[in-house]
């Protein structure tokens, strides 16, 4: 097997002296792989993806992406970023720019890309996703799903290997769910490796090739989607899946 | 049964008028009868005071340079006429009469700059040049000694260009160190949190008038013998120093209030630290407290008069100047007041219009 492009090695991570949210995980990633992530708030899903691109420190153990330990170095931690694009619940567009500049900031003043080459990039991004037109607009004059898909697309500009979605649906109004979900779905299908905390099951039944549950902290399963679905091991697993597929 | 198909009604217009005078009268003038009758009473208060204050102000007025006249019209009509014999101390307070061409057109220059660097077209990177300009301009034209100029020292300088020259300099110099000590005092590193809280804590500990004296008279002690720098430059820097600590405090304000996922987007994107400032957080920020720091710009130009107090005569100061000693039209301040009332007013309330128009420019991105 080749080397994983995400390793998690025994790590722990606690807020203040009390909270323990992430407990000795355990975790390989391949690359191309799409891993779906779920479990009840504050089990830690969002902590572990977030520990990918280091907006998380951990006190514990060892996180290595992309052959890069993830350290207090900061150039390491510049070197991954670089790898990694990511996806908010909140969107976290910025509002004082145009659609157009939210993507040409990071290729024009990280990548050092000419002005005129970062806008080709960010308006091939945009047609990706289906929202080139509103190119000039301003993020606060988009629909929830619109400033989504445009979140998605401006991480793509940096081109990474990577990317984390963050519960990407959980803000939007039901109608706007799925057109942020097939633009995902054909993310997935171009062999970019995925992590993505998602309650989203028919997501994870379609695209995922391994889903993982999380509860306090830990690691509590993972399996193909089928076999979580139609077999789910764990007892914790089955009532989890019981409340949030019975209705 | 067939199902029921979906027919869109088409938009209609709104019952009534709800545009123009008379819909705009009732519904903010004559709303309910309560409002109808306050409408009422203050109109009836209008017109039983415009014309007492009609008489006093133009018809019983004395515009000429009598004071003799001034004298008999007292109580019944103003005395304009004191600001005709005392405009020019008023304005430029003791700067040699001859040459009060010079403050006067430096004034101008220096107010044209003003006026110029608020409209957008002129946004561009020549600004900075044109400001450079503007300040060789006044500086020769106000300290002289080159081109022929009779030199002029700094403490005869007064009346409205030194007003208008620390207002606009004092504001200019604190912005940038507001917005760095702003920054720095929600720095990681403790060294620079704790210089910056230090000095903004220690500052606005202190009245305005205590740092313009400590700058002008306590300063000079700790100078090695010999060395002196200008009064005027120590009081500029005292106001500087002033108006930054509280700018400080208005734009970590607006810092405060960028939400936390603004800079973890920036973090993901590889922004650098001052790439995220200066790009993401302080835009937002700043336009943020468009009205906060306006405000905060409007009383600096105001207290700017406080400068008196180290005889610097600047408008407020040059008033005093003109008519404390003058038996003869000291009776007649309350107009003289009036009169560079109307100046400091006219400053302000264009400050506060223009802040009205920025603050829409920088909310197009909010307007849906």
């Amino acid at each position: 097997m080749t080397e994983p492009i995400v390793r998690f090695d025994k790590v722990n991570k606690w807020y203040g002296n009390d909270f323990h949210v992430l407990r000795d995980i355990d975790l390989d990633v391949a690359k191309g792989e799409r891993i779906v992530i779920c479990g009840p708030s504050g089990s830690g899903k969002s902590t572990l993806i977030r520990c990918v691109n280091a907006l998380e420190e951990y006190q514990q153990g060892r996180v290595t992406v992309d052959g890069i330990a993830l350290t207090d170095d900061v150039k390491a931690v510049e070197q991954v970023r670089k790898q990694v694009g990511m996806v908010f619940q909140q969107f976290n567009l910025f509002p004082h720019l145009t659609v157009l500049e939210n993507l040409t900031l990071a290729p024009m003043w990280v990548g050092h890309l000419p002005k005129k080459e970062a806008e080709e990039r960010a308006m091939a991004q945009l047609k990706r996703v289906r929202i080139a037109e509103q190119a000039r607009k301003y993020p606060l004059q988009l629909s929830g799903g619109q400033q989504q898909r445009v979140a998605i697309a401006r991480a793509l500009c940096l081109t990474p290997k990577i990317m984390l979605f963050d519960e990407p649906t959980s803000a939007l109004d039901p109608e706007m769910i799925n057109e942020v979900l097939d633009v995902m779905i054909e993310l997935a299908g171009q062999g970019i490796t995925m992590l993505c905390v998602t309650h989203e099951m028919g997501f994870a039944r379609s695209v995922a090739d391994r889903v993982i549950f999380m509860d306090q902290g830990q690691i509590v399963e993972q399996n193909a989607p089928e076999a979580f679905f139609a077999n789910p091991q764990n007892e914790r697993t089955r009532d989890f899946l019981s409340k949030i597929i019975a209705h | 049964m067939a199902a029921d198909t979906f027919k869109p009604i088409a938009p209609r217009p709104p019952p009534g008028r709800t545009e123009g005078l008379l819909p705009w009268l009732r519904r903010n003038l004559f709303s309910d009868w309560k409002s109808s009758l306050a409408t009422l009473v203050l109109v009836g208060l209008v017109l039983y005071l415009l014309p007492s204050l009609a008489q006093w102000g133009l018809f019983q007025a004395v515009f000429g340079a009598d004071a003799n006249a001034c004298q008999a019209a007292r109580g019944t009509g103003a005395c304009w006429g004191v600001v005709t014999e005392k405009w020019r101390v008023i304005i430029f307070g003791r700067y040699p009469y001859e040459q009060q061409w010079r403050p006067e057109i430096a004034t101008i220059v220096m107010v044209l700059g003003l006026v110029l660097s608020c409209v957008r077209w002129f946004w561009k990177p020549w600004l900075a040049l044109l400001w450079v300009g503007v300040l060789a301009v006044f500086f020769t034209l106000m300290g002289g000694g080159i081109l022929g100029l009779e030199p002029v020292r700094t403490d005869l300088w007064g009346g409205l260009p030194l007003t208008v020259m620390l207002a606009t300099l004092s504001i200019f110099l604190a912005f940038p160190i507001a917005v760095l000590v702003a920054l720095g005092r929600r720095s990681k590193l403790p060294a620079i949190r704790t210089a910056c809280i230090v000095y903004i804590e220690l500052i606005r500990g202190v009245p305005l008038i205590s740092v313009l004296f400590m700058a002008s008279f306590m300063f000079p002690l700790f100078m090695p013998q010999g060395t002196s720098i200008d009064v005027l430059v120590r009081v500029l820097v005292g106001i500087t120093l002033f108006a930054a600590a509280y700018m400080a405090e208005i734009v970590r304000g607006g810092l405060q209030a960028i939400p936390k996922g603004q800079l973890e987007a920036a973090d993901t994107l590889g922004l650098s630290y001052w790439q995220t400032q200066r790009k993401i957080v302080l835009p937002q920020a700043l336009a943020m407290v468009v009205p906060s720091m306006m405000n905060n710009f409007i009383s600096i130009f105001k207290d700017t008069s406080l400068v008196t107090i180290v005889s610097l005569y600047e408008l407020t100061g040059a008033l005093g100047l003109a008519l404390n000693s003058d038996v003869e039209w000291r009776p007649f301040k309350i107009e003289a007041y009036l009169f560079i009332t109307a100046i400091y007013f006219a400053f302000c309330f264009a400050m506060s219009r223009y802040s009205l128009w920025v603050e829409k420019q920088v909310s197009v991105s909010r307007t849906r």
